[in-house]
Parts: C-alpha cells; structure tokens; sequence
C-alpha cells in the first residue's frame, strides 16, 4: 500500500526525462550550425548555442557547459524553465524545414554533465577591493553576483528566504525544476566566494540605509511579492490561497493531503494561475477549474502551459469574473459566485474590456479557491532606498540599469512592468548580467561618469 | 518491368548486384542467404593457402553520427582449408544454378600454382575466376594482392598464366594503391583478362584511440595499416572506373566495386562504364535484405526512363568524362537564391564569404533577411548549393556566355598556331 504522501511525491517529480546520449548526439548533429544564427539572436543571454551544440557532438562535454553557463549562469534552470517555443527553438530556422533542434533538452544534457561531473568551470577574479551588495537571491541577483565575483568584487548577497534560488526554490513548480538543480546553481556561485546570507530581510536585519553606508554599489533584485486582492468578498476565508504561496508551499516542505478530493477554483489565467491549478491537480484535487473573465485570446499564459493545463484535465471558464467567495457557518470556503462576461470597447492596452452582463450571476460549488491575479510590489523596500518608482516598479535608465540613485542598479522582475522588461527567468538573468557589466564599466572608466 | 540480367564477359547474373569477395562471402551457408536474399552473384571469399587471422579485424569511421561512413579491416584471405570451400562452392552451384558464383583467387606468383588452383575450381563449377591482385595488407607482405597488383609486369604475367588453363571468364581484380590504376588495367588487358574489377581497398588507418594511444583496430596494442573501403571511397572508385572505361587500350567490361550503398550508386557507375557491381560494406552494415531495394529501385529507375535492360545502362556516361583540358572555359553558371524557399540559415553566406568569393550579401527587405548572389562576382563553384541545407534554395544556372566555347586545349593550339 503506497501511502498517500508518497502518491503525491511522485506528480511533482520532473515531468521531462534527460535526453540519452545518442539522442542527445543525434540532434546535436542535425544542428545545422547556421552563422549569425537566429537562435542566439532569440536567446536574451545570447548563449552561443550553435557552438554548445557542436560541442555536444565533438564529445566536448566541457565546453559545452561552459558556453551555455557563461552566457548565462542560470543555464541549467533555464534549460528547463525557458519558454523555448517563444525563444531559441522558435526561432530555429528548421522551424522552416524539418523540426526544429531540441534547444532545451541539449541545453539540459550539458548542464546536467556540468552538474554530475562537479568541474570547476569558473573561478573568481582578483580582489579589485570593491564590495557590492546584492538584495535578493534570485535568478537577476545571482546572475550579477557570479559575473561581479568574477570581475574580482566583494559580493554579498542579502535574502529574506531560508535558502538562495529565489523564484527557482520557491516559484517554479517542482514537476518542471527541481530544487536541486537550483541549489546546485547557487552553490557554484558560492563557490566564487560570494557570501550569501540568508533569512537575512533588508528592512529589518539590516537597514537600506546600513547598507548604502557599508557598499560602493547595490543591486536591487527583489522580484515581486505575495498575490493581490482580488477585491472582492470571502478572500479571508480558509481555503482562499494566494497562487504564489500555494505553489511555495508545494517547493519547500512536505505535500498537503489537504486537496485531496476537493473542488478548486483558480482566478486568472497566466502562468501563474497555470501553476497554480496544476500544483492543485498533483496534490489531488478532484476537480480545477480555472475562471478568466476575458477569453482565451487575450490570456497571458503560454501556450504550451495552456496546452499543459488542459491535459492535467484543468477546465476552462472563459468570461466568467468572480463575485464573491461564499463561506460557511466555520468560515471555509463552499462556493464562489461568478457572473458571465462579454468583451467590449477596447481599453488603453488595446485589448477589449471584459464587461458584466447584467443578471447573469451563478455559483460554482468549490472546496478552495486560488487567486493568481498577478503580484503585489515590495513598495515599502523600494522606498526605503529612496529610489523613484512607478506604481511599485523601479524607474531604471536601461542603458545603465541605474536607479534614481547613483548607487543602486535594479533588475529582475522589480524593474519588471509598465512596459519595461519581460517576466522571465532567462530575463532577468540578462538583466543581472547588464548590471554586473555597468557596475565594472562605472569603476573602469570612474572619469567617464558623472 | 525491366529486364535486370547482366552478362560480364560471359558471365551471366540475374541481376547486376554481386556480393564481393569479403567477409559476407566466407561460406557456402553466407552465400545461399545472400541468393536467398535477391543477390545475383558472389565472388566467393580470396581462396589461396589457408592463413591465420588476428582478432580485432575491423573498424569503420563515423561522421557527425552517421556509423559506417567509411570501413577498415586487416582480415586476410580464407582460413578454411580449399577442399571444404570447394565442397561449399559445389553445393551452392548445384543449389542456384543461375546464380553467378565467381571464385576470387591468390596464390604466390608462380605458374605452377596458379595453374594448380584454377583447375581445382573450375572442377567444382564456378562461373568466373577473379585474380586478387589488390588485397593491401598481410598477404601483400608474402608477395601477393597489392604487391602483384602494384607491378605491372607481375598482373600481366600472372594474367597469362591463368588464362593458359582457365576455361571460364578471367576478371583481374585491380588495387587502388597506386598512382595510376589505368596502368595496371592495361597490363591486364594485355595478359588476356576477360574483365577488370575495380577497387579493392585503399591503405589505411581507422583512427588513434584518444584514451590509449593505441590504433583502431588494434591487436595487443599493436596496429598495422588495413584496407578502406565503404560509401567514403565511392568517389574514388567511380573514377578508377571512369578512368579505365574511357581508356581505349582497356577494352574489357568492368566490374565496379568500391562504397556501392544503394541502386543509384550501382547505376552511377553503370554509366560511368562498370557491367554490374560488387558489395561488400553495405551488406556487412545491414545485412543482406537490403539488395531488395537495389534490385526494386533499379527497376523503378530503368522503367522511369524507359530503359528496357540494365545492361542498356552500361558506359552511357563515359563520353561524358574527359580530361581537364576539354573542359569548355566559356561556359558560364551562377548561384540563384529562391528566398521564399530560403530558411535563413546563412550557411552559403558564410562558406562564400569566408572561404570562396564574396558575392553572396546579406540584406534584410521590409525587416526580412534576405540573401543575395552578385553575379558579376560568382564564378559558380557551386559551394553555395553544396552546403545549403534546402532543396530548391540555390540553383546553378547558365548564363549564355556572348564567346564562342573554348577549351584549354584548343586555346593552347590556337595560340600556337598563332604564333606560328
């Protein structure tokens, strides 16, 4: 009899197997190796993939890693978590022709190798005796402090979490990256000599202005926060869950038995509320169903997280806005009422404006109900480095990625929004590049700056 | 249905696909499944005075995954006594009568023993006699194969002496190591071979282990250079078959042998002059079923063109090879890029760019990449086509030249006419 647990564990194992190595081999070889290929052109960490690829089929298994995790230091997680579709692969130019090349899949046989054969790939450089401070251990502030070290600064990275990884230990569902390959990421850049302090909160173990004081230069990578209100009824009833935290909850500690059997409803439909239903899904739910008040078109999850949603038989509910969550007697959650909508007039973003229409109000019987609504900005933080921003966004000038302060540089999601930058792992490990590379270029040329 | 039967020099086959002399052809067993299998023919496994072999015997090279590109083996002629493959040549025969059961011979040049064996064999009913001047490696060493097939005078003589007591057709098996292979085929023609065949195995070393330093193949850590063979030397062999079909002093039919993987690279060098082929590496790489595409494509191919008999094939190509300086040097072709069909890959761009004549350019039209031949700069090497990955991407097309033709050889007479 295998125990309910254990039943659970297995839905959250990695879904995608490593290629063997005659597939790996074989697709290696049927990468045409294009010049001025499209696929780096694709890539935002311009990862030289025609010569990783290469080098898979040369048998330099080496080089290859250290192509693909030079260009970007979070490779063996974007391996897996990169929208390939919408990047590399997308823009393989056998995409024409035949099928495209396994971008990812290659990507993951070589930072797999780099994971088990445990070399040395990269070495920190000589102190120039410059310290920076880096707030967040996410993929941006990770990315920044590999090259920073690199570049022989003194890196210290401040979290708030218990462990470095940032959205990758505690975001991305584990069926798609395991914490492991998060962890191992990290501790390469620990190897580099960054120091890395945990459950250390910028605010309250160390004050914004402590480390102003204590750095020549600050990074400012602390993604995004907690799901917002949705506004509406019943959101403080048990069984209403933020999607962020849900999906946490599923990275860090045991499985909850708890949705075994239940009847959930998920509000929103982009990646995260895909996570979030599919989390739910895996953890036994009997029933998910995703209500998005506006249709299909104009909804931001991918299409392959759409696709994927579907055949963990998550259901639909297009132009269905909730109105209320109903509780019991015991404040839990037993329905949601939603009303039908229809698309009008198009808004200021050009796309059309769900509308209400009148009377059509139902219920929906549910057990739980996720809201995955978008994130809430670290508003107060932000402020606390007086640094200028726009609704919870940090203003940066994208050529320095400098803030409104001379001091601190922004990336990653938090300078992510009102049309600046995009939502991505792979992003913001650009992102953490560009402002490792502005910080270096501001001490080489110090006259140049103003 | 085209009518698919061969005659080499008397030999007749109801198809122009033999096994060659090699491996698959060691016995009678190996030789009944390969007929059973659709071949026309075997040249029966080199008979000669039994010898030893080593073990670890072959190795083949692979080229970006694609195993068997080339192959190398350092086994030697039959290490079965003669009776027991005379025994299984007999029975074979008996079995397919129409089949054509060719028996491959080398023994040391002396008279005495070639006449010894031929008349052994031909006892036993084979249709031919194939003389093994061309093996590389060990017997060469003792004399025989490439080391008779290297002078012309031993391939003449040895010739002689087997046709003072053959009865059945002589094909004289020709080696490759050699700076001109058309020497040695004169030579045999000269010696009254009834046919040629053409190519044994090329010298060679597989490669070098990377972790132990040691050769592939090796024995006991020790290597020494083996024969290649397989679709990397086609291109070799169907110019010693070219080169020996359009030679006017070697007027014997040719048996071609060299990389033949499939029907259309039999029928390539059935136009370049060859009466049927013999194969080896393809047969050891799948096994012998895969002749039954060699036999159903052929067909597909001469019914395609309305060519009645394979045999109708033979040299149609030959007229079509000369020397260099017959070579028309006012005729004029340049790449055409269909940028519809075009992927973008950019691999023609950068191949001319770097490594021919910069006129293939990079533009983009309403954000689109784009590629573009300057005509006036392309000399049609054709390098373009060759490493586009696209069919119908590049096309080489003439461009009428305004001059009259003019080979090399007719502007070196005229010039020397001129200044006369």
């Amino acid at each position: 009899m295998v125990s309910m647990t254990s039943q659970l564990d297995r839905n959250f194992v990695e879904l995608t197997s490593r290629m063997t190595k005659n597939e790996a081999i074989e697709e290696a070889n049927r990468c045409l190796y294009c010049y001025d290929a499209p696929c780096i052109t694709a890539c935002p960490t311009s990862i030289q993939i025609p010569n990783f690829i290469k080098k898979i089929a040369s048998g330099n298994m080496k080089g290859s890693a250290t192509t693909i995790l030079e260009a970007n230091p979070i490779g063996a997680s974007c391996a897996r978590v990169c929208p390939t579709e919408e990047l590399c692969e997308g823009a393989c130019v056998l995409n024409s022709s035949t099928k495209p090349i396994k971008i990812g899949h290659l990507q993951r046989y070589a930072t797999d190798w780099a994971m088990e054969s445990n070399v040395e790939l990269f070495t920190k450089g000589q102190s120039n005796g410059q310290k920076v401070a880096i707030i967040g251990a996410g993929p941006a502030g990770l990315s920044a402090a590999r090259e920073l070290s690199r570049f022989g600064y003194d890196v210290t990275v401040y979290e708030a979490e218990s462990k470095a990884g940032g959205l990758g230990n505690y975001g991305i569902v584990s069926f798609r990256l395991p914490n492991e390959v998060v962890d191992w990421e990290v501790e390469q850049i620990v190897k580099l000599g960054v120091d890395i302090k945990t459950n250390t909160t910028v605010g309250v173990d160390i004050s914004a202005d402590e480390i102003l004081q204590q750095y020549d230069s600050v990074i400012l990578a602390i993604g995004m926060g907690a799901v917002p209100k949705v506004g509406i009824e019943g959101e403080d009833l048990v069984g209403v869950h933020d999607a962020i935290e849900f999906v946490r909850q599923t990275k860090i500690g045991p499985l909850s038995t708890d949705f075994v059997g239940k009847r959930v409803a998920v509000i929103g439909a982009g990646n995260t509320a895909i996570d979030g239903a599919t989390c739910a899904v895996r953890l036994g739910a009997d029933n998910v169903k995703i209500l998005y008040r506006r249709t299909r078109n104009e909804m931001t999850a991918y299409h392959f997280e759409f696709e994927f949603a579907k055949q963990d038989g998550v259901e639909f509910k297009w132009l269905t806005a909730p109105k209320k969550i109903i509780g019991n007697d015991a404040g839990e959650v037993v329905a949601i009422e939603c009303i039908k909508m229809k698309l009008g007039e198009a808004g200021a973003d050009g796309r059309q404006r769900p509308e209400e229409i009148e009377g059509s109000n139902f219920i929906i019987e549910v057990d739980a109900v996720i809201k995955a609504i978008g994130q809430t900005r670290f508003v107060s933080l932000i402020e606390a480095f007086k640094l200028k921003h726009t609704n919870g966004v940090v203003d940066i000038d994208e050529t320095t990625m400098q803030t409104s302060h001379s001091k601190v540089f922004a990336c990653g999601d938090v300078v992510f929004g009102n049309g600046q930058g995009e939502a991505m792992v792979v992003t913001a490990v650009q992102q953490g590049k560009d402002a490792a590379y502005r910080i270096h270029e501001r001490l080489r040329k110090p006259s140049e700056i103003a | 249905m085209a009518d698919l039967r061969i005659d080499l020099a008397g030999i007749k086959s109801p198809n122009p696909f033999w096994l060659a002399s090699a491996p698959p052809t060691n016995s009678g067993y190996q030789v009944q499944r390969a007929f059973e299998a659709g071949w026309g023919g075997a040249v029966w496994k080199t008979l000669g005075e039994p010898i030893l072999n080593v073990s670890s015997r072959f190795a083949a090279v692979s080229y970006n995954g694609q195993r068997v590109a080339g192959f190398n083996n350092i086994e030697l002629i039959t290490d079965r006594p003669l009776e027991v493959n005379l025994k299984e040549i007999y029975d074979t025969k008996k079995r397919f009568p129409n089949h054509a059961i060719i028996a491959s011979l080398m023994v040391e040049p002396k008279q005495e023993k070639w006449h010894e064996i031929v008349k052994r064999v031909e006892d036993v009913g084979v249709d031919g006699l194939e003389l093994n001047f061309g093996c590389p490696h060990g017997m060469a060493e003792r004399g025989m194969g490439s080391a008779s097939g290297q002078v012309p005078e031993l391939v003449e003589k040895q010739t002689h002496w087997v046709k003072e007591v053959a009865r059945t057709p002589v094909i004289v098996k020709l080696t490759p190591n050699i700076t001109d292979i058309t020497v040695t085929a004169e030579a045999a023609t000269r010696g009254g071979a009834d046919a040629i065949s053409m190519i044994n195995t090329i010298n060679s070393l597989a490669g070098v282990d990377l972790d132990t330093w040691n050769t592939v193949p090796h024995v006991a850590g020790k290597g020494a250079h083996g024969g290649y063979c397989g679709p990397a030397v086609k291109p070799i062999a169907l110019n010693m078959v070219a080169e020996c079909a359009r030679n006017p002093l070697i007027d014997v039919p040719i048996s071609g042998i060299g990389g033949i993987s499939n029907w259309q690279d039999a029928a390539e060098f059935m136009l370049m002059g060859a009466t049927g082929v013999q194969v080896c590496t393809a047969a050891m790489h799948h096994g012998f079923s895969i002749v039954e595409d060699m036999i159903d494509g052929l067909n597909n191919y001469l019914d395609d063109k309305g060519i009645a008999a394979a045999m109708d094939l033979v040299g149609r190509s030959v007229l079509r090879y000369s020397d260099w300086g017959n070579l028309d040097l006012n005729y004029k072709i340049v790449a055409e890029i269909n940028n519809d069909v075009c992927i973008n890959c950019n691999k023609c761009h950068i191949a001319c760019e770097d490594t021919s004549h910069q006129c293939i350019d990079l533009y983009s039209e309403s954000d689109r990449p784009m590629l573009k031949v300057r005509e006036e700069d392309c000399v049609g090497c054709n390098l373009c086509s060759i490493v586009c990955p696209v069919d119908g991407a590049i096309t080489m097309v003439e461009r009428k030249s305004a001059i009259a033709p003019m080979t090399w050889n007719e502007r070196q007479s005229l010039i020397g006419s001129l200044s006369r």
